[in-house]
Parts: C-alpha cells; structure tokens; sequence
C-alpha cells in the first residue's frame, strides 16, 4: 500500500436496517428450500425432468451468476493489463462483487448436484480426470473463489489495523506485506482462471450440440461467452458503484463511469458485430422467422441498445450509465439463458418453467449476494474515499 | 502508452486466436473404432409386435421399481418413456395407416458423448465390450450426461434424495463367463447372462451378439429384401460415428425417435475445441497466457506505479 493515495474505508451505520431484514428473510426462505430440496430431492422443488435436466438454477445462478462475478476480471484487465490507473477506485469493490458473485454460484452448484457429497472427489481423484470441459469449468471456478478470497485479504488486514489487538496487527502488516510484494503472480491469476473457465463455460454446450438450436450453436461459443462475461463485468462494476453511490451517500463516480462506459460500448459492439457475422456467414439468418429468431433478436437488440446508449453523449448522466448498464447486462445475460436454456430443444414432448420454490432458491441466493454485500461494505475498507459524516440505507 | 497499449492488445489478441484455432478448423477427432469385442443389439421393426415382454424382463433383472405412469388405478407398471425406474421401453409410432414399434434404450456409442461430459469417468466405455457403464462412486450428480446424450437416454432419479444416473448397461451385471459363438452364428453369454430383454424376446425382434456379427446379419436381411428398410441401411452403422445397437426400420427413423445426427461422433466440436486449446499441447496454453498477463501486469506496476498503485486488487 505503500505507493498510492487511494484510500477505503468501512461504510459504518447501523446494519440491520429494514430493507437488510427484508433481503435476510428472502434469502432465508430461499435456505428453507434448500433444505427440503435436500431432504426429498431436486424433483421434489423443481420442474427439473429428464429433458431438461438443467433449469434456472444452472442458467441464472450459475452461468449468469459467475458472469455477474466478472466485475473483478473486467476492471482488473482494464487497470492493470491496459494500464488504466485510472479506474483503480472500482477494483476493490469489483472485486467484492465477483467473490459474491462466483462464491454464490458455488452454493447453487451444491443445491443442484444430485450427488453433492461427492463434490469433494473432483479436485483430488487427479487419477480419473477426463477432458470434459465442465472439469476445467468446476477446478478453475474452485481455484477462482480463493485466488478472489486472497486478493480480497488486504481488506481484511487493513481492518484488523484499526482493531486494538497487537497480534492481530503484527499479522495484519505481514500480509499486507505479503500481498505487496506476490501482488503480481495472485493477480495474473486472477485474470488467467476466468479467462480459461468463462471460455469453457462456452465450449460445454457444444457437447449437446445437435440439440441446441443453430442460432447458438457455433464452435465459437468459448470466445462469445468469453467477451460475454467482460461486457457483463463492466456492467455490473458501473450498476455497483452508482448503487454504492446512492445507498451510501458516497461521492458519484459519474465522470469515471462516463469513460467506462465507452469501454463497455464498444466491447459490447464488437460482440454483437462478431455474432451477428458469425450467424450470417452459416447461412443462418433464414433461422430468424421462427421463435427461435425472436429469442435472438431479443439478446442482440438489448445489447445494442445499451452500447447505442452508453456510446451517445449521454454516457455522461448517470441515470443513463445505469440504464444502458442495465440493458448490457440483460442482453448479456439473455445469450446465456439463451444458450443454456432457451435455445436447448431435448424434444417436443419436454418442456420446462421454473417451479415456485425452484425460483425462491434463486431469488434467495440473490438477496443473500446484495445482503452479504451491503453487510461487508458497512465493517471493511472496501469502497474508495472517506465515508460522509451521516450515512443511511 | 497509447503504442505499448496496442501491442499488448495484439499480444492478447494474437494468443486468443491462437487458442481458439481449434474452433475454426476441420476436426482433426478420429472416429473411433468398435473395440475388438464389442458387444451390441440389433433391433428390427418388422419383427415387434409390441408385447413388452423385454421392458418387464428388464425391470426384473435390473431390479427397477414399477413406474405406474399416469393411470388412475397405479397399479401396472406402464411408463411412458425411459426414466429412473426404467432402462428400456417399447413405444409406439402411428401415422394415419403407417405404424411401428420402436424399442428404446442406451444405443452404447462408439465414441459416447455422456462420458465424454463425465468429468471422472463415472460413464465409461468398457475398452473391450464397449459396454457404457455407470459407476456412482465418482458421479456428483451434475447430469451433464444427460444434457448430452443426443438420444435422451441418460436418466436421473430426481425423486430421491441419493439419486442416481440410470441407464441400459447391456445387462453387464449379469455376466459372469467369456461370451462364445453359438451354431446360430453369433456370439453369446450362456444363457441367464446376456441382455435380459434380447433373452427374453419371443420374436426375435431384438437380439445381441458381437457388433459385427449384428451388422452382418442386418445387411443380410436387407439385401434378402430390398426396399423393405427404409433407406436400406442400418441405423448405427455410422450414425454418431456409429453405435453398438443397431436398428433396421420400415418406417423414416426420425418417426421412431432415431435422429438424424450425420456420421461425426457427437463429442467431436467440443472436444476439438478443448482438447486443442488444453491437451494438445499441454499446458502451453493456460501456462502461456498466465506468463504474459503476469509479465504485462509487472510491468505496469513498475512504469506508473503512482498511478496504478499496488499492493491489493
């Protein structure tokens, strides 16, 4: 820390606010489920069946859910691989997000296994491994988890400074030293793992191809899910940062958001250029008159909308970063849900919605994200500059 | 800044094609062969006469509960389709005067693309009967079999709270001795160890033996009576990169839920991405772009160190 002027410190203020106990109780609900889900099985609070073997729990929680985790590899490739000092401020919390984000997604993973007690085999029966890209997807998710724990430690450290035990500093300045001086080799880490598991995510539904619909199958998936995930981050970085902003009365970064924004807009644009071509040179664009074509339209034009608005002038007002956010980060998500769901045809006679529950189990692991974020936000340095005399939310 | 930027952009740029080179080009995946002592069945059409005689037999030798199915009085057992209490099912197909039974179980892939998406092997192909067998020692339950198979014939037991993968294994639990060729010319357990439902079928509609014997036999009963089978040809000869059960129908075999999936082996595009950008070379790749992302970020840090700052992500 040695070696620059950026500060962060603790939100404060009381926790247990209303809207907190509200997201608690959601999430709460969402653990009882879960927990019944255990006790009789996936069937038992799910429309899950032998055609659709995934369902919201995958699509959303997971391939969706890490994606929204991609706020830390988005802004670190941006800051520190692009040399963008710049937009230092968003690391931290990004890197919150992303650990929320991906260690949610972890506990859907769980409640979805069948067989989750053998979750434990995976990273150490070495001896069986396959080359099934979800293998690569579930070892470097797990590695991604701790690589974003350690990179999040300086957080944890910098608190402990301010605590009165002597033992706890002495270990607080060792591993801020550590983090000073290994910061490289965590962080390039940090950038390798999403790099090779947002791509595979990608590659696994390439294994189902004949029956996923030609509009998304293209063995380009890795590299479309790839620049998916980044759009994503950027989006949720510019959403977190002005939710952060106003719940927390902390200084709007409207002008850093602005150049951001510019950023996410042409990423975003060369996502949609590339897919778009890709679909038309296979000759697919007959494919768009048919359900299948508004599905696809959908994810494109959501997409564009956002990048059209956050490439506009009006980049600059911040009410327009979260809008054109919000549609990048729904048309993002639509190609996922797309892919993983919607675009996934096991035959006529299965068809899938989300059951209640299955859904609580969702919106319960959402609530606990923001809960959990709102609650670390308010006891560690985690936001840059120096919290306002009142703070309320 | 603005010149270093680029040549990072290309680098990155330059290392992201390289790996996906994969993707854009022909499959270099080569079809597998059946292995030497592939076991299979063949299943004819015109020979069914829809008595369910091997779904019953098979529910008894695999120890299956009995799936009533959607009938009131739920005491039958009279599923509709494959499940987890059923490994094989007769079902069938009608079209104004056309019909057809169609027997439906694990098809045993020469390159199956469920343990292809297994991620320790608890679906395996047996390298000597080419059985696809299940082991729920290693399986998490993630049911990316399922999602894969592109006959839908991988099950789950989504009503129990240990639930497992379920699906036709050929019966492997009730083999004890070497299979021997019999005077009808085909390959054979003794009896009480083969396929219970090729065991059991009173019309021959389905039998088993060694792949190549089946295949031989199947072609024999086209070129007796041409136009017969649809297409004259065998469903399983190459379909998928070929399957150890093999169908010869009268009727299209999409109709009877026989897709048509083109002759490459079903894993082969994923596989060729990920095993050309992971396995090929090994390590080069992760091994690679970690170097360059860690060499880039180093040196940032050392250039702008005021304007970057360190010492936490």
């Amino acid at each position: 820390m040695s070696h620059h002027a950026e500060v962060h410190t603790p939100v404060g203020g009381r926790l247990l606010t209303r809207p907190f106990v509200a997201l608690l109780a959601v999430a709460g609900l969402g653990a009882m489920v879960a927990l019944y889900r255990v006790l009789f099985g996936i069937g038992a609070v799910s429309n899950l069946s032998n055609g659709y073997p995934w369902g919201v729990w995958i699509a959303i929680d997971v391939v969706i859910g890490t994606a929204i985790g991609c706020g830390g590899y988005a802004v670190g490739l941006l800051v520190y691989i692009l040399n963008r000092g710049q937009y230092h401020p968003l690391v931290r919390p990004a890197v919150l997000t992303s650990l929320l984000g991906y260690g949610l997604a972890v506990v859907a993973v769980m409640i979805d296994l069948g067989r989750y007690w053998s979750l434990w085999k995976v990273p150490i029966y070495v001896w069986r491994w396959s080359h099934s890209p979800q293998l690569e997807v579930a070892l470097c998710v797990a590695a991604y988890c701790l690589v974003l724990l350690v990179e999040l430690s300086p957080a944890l450290f910098e608190k402990l400074l301010t605590g009165a035990s002597e033992k706890a500093q002495r270990l607080a300045r060792s591993g801020l030293r550590f983090m000073e001086r290994n910061f490289v080799w965590v962080l390039a880490l940090g950038l390798l793992l999403p790099t090779m598991h947002q791509s595979s995510l990608g590659t696994m539904m390439l294994l189902p191809g004949p029956k996923v619909h030609p509009l998304w199958f293209t063995p380009w998936l890795p590299l479309l899910f790839l620049v998916n995930c980044i759009i994503i981050g950027f989006a949720i970085v510019t959403l977190e940062a002005t939710f952060s902003a106003v719940a927390f009365g902390r200084k709007r970064e409207t002008a850093m958001l602005a150049s951001l924004a510019r950023v996410a807009g042409w990423v975003a644009v060369g996502w949609l250029v590339f897919r778009v071509a890709e679909v038309t040179l296979a000759g697919e664009l007959g494919l768009l008159a048919s359900g299948y074509g508004v599905a696809f339209l959908a994810e494109v034009l959501t997409l564009l909308a956002g990048a059209v608005i956050l490439l506009s002038a009006r980049r600059h007002q911040a009410t327009w970063q979260v809008r054109g956010a919000v549609l990048l980060l729904l048309g993002g998500s639509l190609h996922r849900i797309n892919t993983y769901l919607v675009a996934f045809r096991p035959g006529a006679h299965f068809s899938y919605f989300p059951a209640l529950p299955e859904l609580l189990i969702t919106i319960g692991i959402m609530a606990a994200e923001v809960a959990i974020y709102i609650a670390v936000v308010k006891t560690f340095p985690i936001l840059a500059g120096r919290a306002p005399a009142a703070s309320q939310a | 800044m603005a010149v270093h930027r680029r040549a990072v952009l290309k680098t990155l740029a330059a290392s992201g094609v390289a790996a996906l080179a994969g993707a854009g080009k022909a499959s270099a995946r080569a079809l597998r062969p059946a292995p030497p002592g592939a076991m299979g069945m063949l299943y004819d059409t015109t020979l069914c006469i829809g008595c369910k005689s091997c779904v019953v037999a098979c529910k008894r030798a695999n120890d299956r509960e009995p799936d009533p199915g959607p009938f009131a009085e739920r005491i039958y057992d009279a599923p509709l389709d494959l499940n987890g209490r059923t490994k094989n099912i007769i079902k069938l197909y009608r079209n104004g005067d056309e019909f057809s039974y169609v027997k439906q179980q694990c098809m045993h892939c020469l390159d199956p693309a469920c343990a292809a998406a297994c991620m320790l092997h608890s679906l395996q192909k047996d390298p000597v009967t080419g059985v696809v067998s299940y082991n729920p020692a290693y399986c998490v339950g993630c049911r990316y079999c399922q999602m894969s198979c592109p006959f839908n014939v991988a099950k789950f037991e989504f009503d129990k709270a240990a639930p497992k993968v379920v699906k036709c294994e050929l019966c492997r639990h009730r083999v004890k001795d070497e299979p021997a060729k019999g005077a009808d010319g085909f390959t054979r357990y003794p009896p009480g160890q083969g396929p219970a439902c090729c065991e059991v079928c009173p019309r021959g509609a389905v039998i088993y033996g060694r792949r190549d014997e089946l295949l031989a036999e199947a072609k024999r009963r086209i070129a007796a009576s041409p136009g017969k089978y649809f297409q004259d040809r065998v469903y399983g000869e190459f379909d998928a990169g070929g399957t150890q059960v093999l169908y010869l129908s009268h009727v299209p075999f999409e109709a009877i839920g026989l897709p048509s999936l083109g002759q490459r082996p079903i894993p082969e595009v994923a596989y060729d991405v990920q095993e050309g950008i992971y396995y090929k070379v090994p390590f080069v790749a992760p091994v690679g772009l970690y170097a360059v992302l860690a060499f880039i970020a180093y040196r940032n840090r050392r250039a702008g160190s005021g304007e970057t700052g360190g010492g936490d992500a």
